[in-house]
């Protein structure tokens, strides 16, 4: 199908892009790998008049690291994200999840940013953002502010990003010594996490010290399971994970569509989060 | 067969000739073509699955820049109904199908206006200009509601959704082997909606010649020869003055087996405004405007004695036809009708297919068509009688089929199987699956209570294909006959011209073809080019469905090269002055028996009609030889398949750990062709028992309306096949051969799914509803252990 | 309208369009480069994959000004003085492709892996095609193919 017809802007700095949209108002939608908005607009789902085209604004892209703390560019592609050196060492939750994303050509295109801003649940980057405990950094007209991955997830496809705002980079905190698992159970390999879950474990003298689960595809947002999180400090072994993680679906509110019931994608939360943090605590 | 050169070429494993252009990008897909002043046909779709249409406004379409025109239904009136070729019994129900709708759509997607304009995207902007005003009807979505008193209707003027009752009755009556049965076993089996997903979506474009009243038409069809003729019928083009032509074509599986409502419309538009046009449905608009396949409800029951040996089957059928009966809509059921008895001996069979209306995408032929039903609910119940029986299910079959030396065996449904040995293909599967290892293994996760069961599934298919012997097909009420057509052109340098009824579009025709001729004549495989696909440059055919191809148009290939040869054989005695009979032929070479110098070569055998300057006395100059094959038989190609699936019983997701499957086609012309086709077929049947649904909802809108939602599988969802064959040659046709375009599909399904039902027995489960998706099977174990 | 220079199979074209322009149609429609063919609309067939700038991408998920300088290799540009490539040539040699329809994508899918990866497993293999639908083959003999045209062994 064909897109319907806008205006095209490909501003070359921060700076110009938050002026451009600013000055759009609602009517303009930020064009970053494109390989979320333009399905849409195939689909004739979206009408912006305006696109701006963030894809060749230079400061938007690449890793760098800030003491402890990652940064990434929103415009660093996924394929970048996956192969990138530092993200490895000290986001290996990030690489690995972000390598289950679609397909390889998707992953050329497709951005960690982009990802972020769409803030589709069932999308797998903002569960792992979550997890590990990230902030986002957006700049406008007034100025850049970072926002806690926990606020940026507002509602269904809606992030905290005001429309003159735009999504600059992500800061994760190094998790460096901690295990990690990106559990992902979907139908065929190129759809949707029906549900997805990401875990983050540190071990502290055989027992789980602290673990943050991040769920794919549980409601309207990406969540944290906060519940089992708490049941899990201080889990030794297979039988106290498989208790702990009994309330992994707690305050959850997943969807009825195709790939699942509420009811299934419940029990595959409980499920995936066993399997998940075993994994990531090497007791799988 | 004849003193024929020696079988060098067929049985060869030949890289494709069709290849060449496929892989460089130098193809000529419908949608590639382009000529000087093409419009762009753009086609407005009802957005819901019924409503009577008020009021169609297309001027504010005509505001937009770049359109030419704008029409609704009425304004295209004068196109006929769409055609039904095989209205099954004498009362069908058989609606009027307007190609674009004009008081009432019956679908979500049914044609409502079309707009042309100079490109694809003013064309598609055009089209939210239009102005539809719809009074909603209630959508029948239900076919057991549908049937039932005081249904909404789909044609409110047929007073039923009832398109018609189709009864095939035989041997002893079912109630009285009921009786007499130890054991009964009655099931329902469900056969979702399907989408074909041919990869290349369809595509028209239509160039007119006003002044003379001639029209090309190209379509990415299966079936340009029954297009030409359908087409005229319903728009009143001469027959004479429609050329079609089905260019590369990307693949059809049954979906490009049709005559489309946009190939009538696209034919219309472009003689109303005498410019060429071209219209290329989108993916998601395919799944609206493209037939469905599958949609059907089973209700088998089997009768048999304790020891396992078959009584009796009876079979009910519901189908859904879709809201409208279109190219043979009522037939595929019909096609499987005669394959629910299978392999099997038994003493009667009672079978009854209903065809039911209801508001969604019209049905038809996917791959199989008719087949793959019959084969998944006798494949299906016969694992459950085993299971009731206590005997293994391939113990089961061996106590009930026919076997080898019985052939040619009449079944109970009447089709007398002229060859086959079940006995070989299923020992040679069995051997290499390795089945007692893997049951040995399935027994010791049983034990052990293992999450993560094994299950082993098994299909000892048949099926009928080869379509068709004519007379059978006015039997059966079909409109057409089953003949195919070859013409052998023997060009003055040498070389080789075949033309082909067929139309192939993925199957390797051009190849295989080239093989057979080469062989009879002699000439080498690089000589011969196969012609097809036009009804100007072959203009007699039956085209390109139900793994006819080859078995058919294949047999008439051979058989017009043996007439070149015959016809060869004159000239070359004239001028060797012998007599017929003391020549031979072997390798494309006439000599003297005795004087092997004395020879004349085929190909100069043609140079010498060419001058003709001296052939015998009353000679045609020509050698160039037709021939038509009308098929006594239908051919029987068979095969056992086994599969093992492990199912992780905590989250119902199932694996397929191995897969084996020998198949018997009959003599193999190109193995690696074959070969491909058995593995393409594996992977559509087995996506039908794992992923694939067409999902509507209450309303009748498509939910799985792209293929993000539907789920064509990618090579990381499917397993490495092992293939082998056994070969027992069909007697019906001189080459041997029985078609295997279908059986992949055919087997695959039940083999899966009877594979994730034997895993869960231990359990308690006895069927898992198709696609087999992760939450049915947990659904099924968690209801079978609650 | 938004000009754009692109160099395409090797050839440098500078033309004027809508910013809406995908580049699968600015190929096939403008530059009548019909070689690589549409299969869908939500990307997920693969279809249409061409190279660029170096990496596989689906060229109905980018739109042409997207590719405003940057270069783009389709299925047309990849045989050299009519030499076929080695992925040309196993698709032809281990029955890769039936209708066709869907090689050119996955030619230029399998290109990108064997520059990552050039000696994949066939896991590998079908893992990095999973973008790329196809309905004919079952994939089976496009894995061989892929394989075969990395070096390795292939059997059967």
């Amino acid at each position: 199908m064909i897109p319907p017809a806008f205006e095209y802007a490909r501003p070359a700095s921060v700076d110009e892009a938050v002026r451009t949209l600013a000055e759009a108002g609602e009517e303009a939608k930020v064009l970053a790998g494109g390989q979320s908005l333009l399905p849409l607009l195939r689909l004739r789902l979206a009408f912006p008049e305006l696109v701006v085209d963030v894809g060749r604004i230079p400061e938007l892209r690449g890793v760098r690291e800030d003491g402890d703390t990652l940064v990434i560019g929103a415009m660093t592609t996924h394929h970048d994200v996956v192969t990138d050196p530092l993200v490895r060492r000290h986001a290996g939750l990030l690489a690995a999840a972000t390598a289950t994303v679609a397909d390889p050509a998707v992953r050329h295109r497709g951005t960690l940013g982009g990802s972020l801003a769409h803030a589709d649940p069932a999308g797998d980057l903002p569960a792992v953002i979550l997890a590990l405990g990230g902030e986002l950094v957006a700049q406008g007209p007034r100025g850049r502010r970072a926002v806690a991955a926990g606020d940026f997830f507002v509602d269904y496809l809606q992030s905290a990003l005001e429309p003159d705002e735009l999504l600059v980079e992500v800061r994760l905190p190094k998790a460096d010594g901690w295990g990690f698992h990106y559990e992902k159970f979907h139908p065929v390999a190129q759809s949707w996490a029906t549900v997805g879950v990401a875990a983050l474990v540190r071990r502290d003298d055989g027992h789980i010290a602290e673990a943050r689960i991040g769920l794919t595809n549980m409601g309207a947002t990406p969540l944290r399971a906060t519940a089992a999180e708490a049941a899990l400090t201080g889990a030794g072994g297979t039988e106290s994970v498989a208790r702990a993680v009994e309330s992994a679906a707690e305050g959850t509110h997943p969807a009825q569509d195709t790939a699942a019931s509420p009811e299934y994608r419940e029990h595959l939360a409980r499920v995936l989060t066993r399997r998940a943090v075993l994994a990531a605590a090497g007791m799988g | 067969m004849t003193d024929q050169a020696v079988q060098s070429e067929v049985g060869r494993a030949r890289p494709r000739k069709e290849d060449a252009r496929l892989i460089t990008g130098q193809t000529n897909w419908t949608d590639n073509i382009s000529v000087n002043g093409l419009l762009h046909l753009a086609i407005l779709r009802s957005p819901m699955a019924h409503a009577r249409i008020e009021r169609v406004d297309v001027s504010p379409a005509l505001e937009r820049p770049g359109v030419v025109a704008a029409f609704s239904g009425r304004d295209l009136d004068g196109l006929g109904s769409l055609p039904c070729a095989w209205p099954v019994t004498e009362d069908i129900v058989l609606p009027d199908h307007p190609p674009i709708a004009v008081d009432e759509v019956r679908y979500a997607g049914d044609p409502v206006a079309v707009v042309v304009a100079r490109d694809r995207y003013a064309a598609a902007d055009a089209l939210e200009a239009i102005e539809v005003d719809y009074e909603p009807l209630p959508p029948v979505l239900d076919l057991e509601a549908a049937l039932a008193e005081g249904s909404p209707l789909v044609h409110s003027d047929k007073g039923t959704n009832r398109s018609y009752v189709w009864p095939l009755k035989t041997g002893e009556d079912f109630d009285s082997v009921r009786r007499r049965a130890e054991v009964t076993v009655k099931r329902r089996y469900v056969h979702q909606r399907l989408i074909p997903n041919a990869m290349e979506p369809r595509a028209v474009v239509v160039t007119p010649l006003a002044a003379s009243g001639e029209y090309t038409l190209y379509s990415a069809t299966q079936i340009p020869h029954i297009l030409r003729i359908m087409l005229a019928v319903v728009t009143g083009i001469p027959e004479h003055k429609l050329r079609v032509i089905a260019p590369d074509v990307g693949g059809g599986f049954g979906s490009k087996l049709q005559v489309y409502g946009e190939e009538a419309i696209a034919l219309a538009v472009a003689r109303r405004i005498g410019r060429p046009v071209k219209w290329t449905e989108s993916r998601s608009e395919g799944y609206l405007a493209t037939h469905h396949g599958r949609g059907m409800i089973q209700d088998v029951e089997v009768a048999a004695m304790r020891d396992g040996r078959l009584l009796g089957l009876k079979v009910d059928l519901l189908t859904d036809m879709g809201a409208y009966l279109m190219l043979v809509t009522p037939g595929i059921p019909i096609l499987g009708a005669f394959m629910y008895p299978a392999i099997y001996k038994m003493d009667s069979y009672d079978f009854t297919c209903t065809g039911v209306f209801t508001t969604r995408t019209p049905t038809d032929a996917y791959r199989g068509a008719g087949r793959p039903e019959a084969t998944y609910a006798i494949e299906r119940i016969m694992d459950e009688l085993a299971a009731e029986v206590g005997l293994d299910p391939v113990e089961l079959r061996r106590r009930n089929w026919i076997g080898h030396e019985e052939f040619p065996y009449t079944t109970i449904a009447g089709l007398t199987y002229d060859s086959g040995n079940y006995e070989a293909a299923t020992g040679k599967a069995l051997a290499l699956f390795e089945y007692d290892k893997l049951r040995a293994e399935q027994a010791d996760r049983t034990a052990r209570g293992d999450s993560v069961r094994l299950g082993i599934g098994v299909s000892t298919y048949t099926e009928m294909c080869g379509l068709a012997p004519s007379r059978v097909l006015r039997d059966l009420r079909y409109a057409a006959g089953g003949w195919e057509a070859a013409t052998i052109r023997m060009l003055p340098t040498g070389k080789v011209e075949v033309v082909t009824g067929t139309s192939p579009h993925g199957q390797g025709h051009v190849t295989s073809w080239s093989q057979i001729a080469a062989d009879v004549l002699g000439v080498p495989f690089e000589d011969v080019e196969v012609v097809h696909g036009d009804t100007k440059a072959a203009p007699q055919g039956m085209d390109t469905y139900g793994s006819r191809s080859l078995v058919v148009g294949g047999a008439a290939v051979h058989h017009a090269a043996q007439k070149v040869v015959a016809k060869a054989r004159k000239i070359a005695a004239h001028l060797l002055e012998a007599s017929e009979q003391d020549l031979d032929f072997a390798d494309g070479v006439f000599s003297v028996k005795g004087s092997p110098e004395a020879r004349k070569t085929i190909q100069e055998v043609a140079f010498e009609t060419f001058t003709s300057h001296d052939l015998p006395d009353g000679m045609e100059p020509t050698i160039n030889a037709e021939h038509l094959v009308d098929p006594d038989n239908f051919s029987y190609p068979h095969g056992t398949h086994l599969c093992a699936v492990e199912v992780d019983t905590e989250t119902g997701q199932t694996k397929i750990r191995s897969y084996v499957c020998v198949d018997d086609v009959g003599r193999v012309v190109n193995p690696m062709i074959v070969e491909g086709q058995v593995h393409g077929g594996l992977a559509q049947g087995i996506a039908q028992a794992l992923f694939e649904e067409a999902v509507y909802d209450d309303e009748g809108n498509l939910v799985t309306g792209t293929m993000a939602d539907y789920l064509v599988p990618s090579a990381a969802d499917l397993p490495e096949f092992v293939t082998e064959r056994t070969e027992t040659p069909a007697t019906s046709n001189p080459l041997g051969v029985k078609g295997v375009g279908e059986a992949g599909t055919i087997a695959s399904t039940p083999a899966v799914v009877n594979a994730i039902v034997d895993a869960l027995r231990p359990l308690g489960v006895h069927d898992v509803r198709m696609p087999c998706t992760p939450e049915r099977v947990w659904r099924a174990v968690r209801e079978a252990r609650s | 309208m938004t000009r754009i220079s692109v160099k395409v199979d090797g050839t440098t074209y500078q033309d004027e369009v809508e910013p809406r322009l995908l580049l699968i149609h600015y190929l096939r429609d403008r530059l009548g480069l019909t070689g690589t063919p549409i299969g869908c609309d939500t990307s997920n067939c693969g279809a249409c994959t061409v190279d660029l700038d170096g990496v596989s991408v689906k060229s109905c998920s980018v739109l042409a000004v997207q590719a405003d300088g940057g270069e783009v290799t389709t299925v047309q540009g990849l045989a050299r003085d009519g030499e076929w490539t080695e992925l040309q040539k196993a698709f032809h040699e281990k029955h890769g492709l039936q209708c066709g329809y869907c090689t050119p994508g996955m030619l230029m899918a399998a290109r990108d892996l064997l520059r990552e990866n050039p000696h994949p497993s066939s896991d590998e293999v079908r893992h990095a095609l999973e973008g790329n639908l196809c309905r004919c083959t079952g994939y089976q003999n496009i894995v061989r193919a892929v394989l075969a045209a990395s070096g390795q062994e292939v059997t059967a």
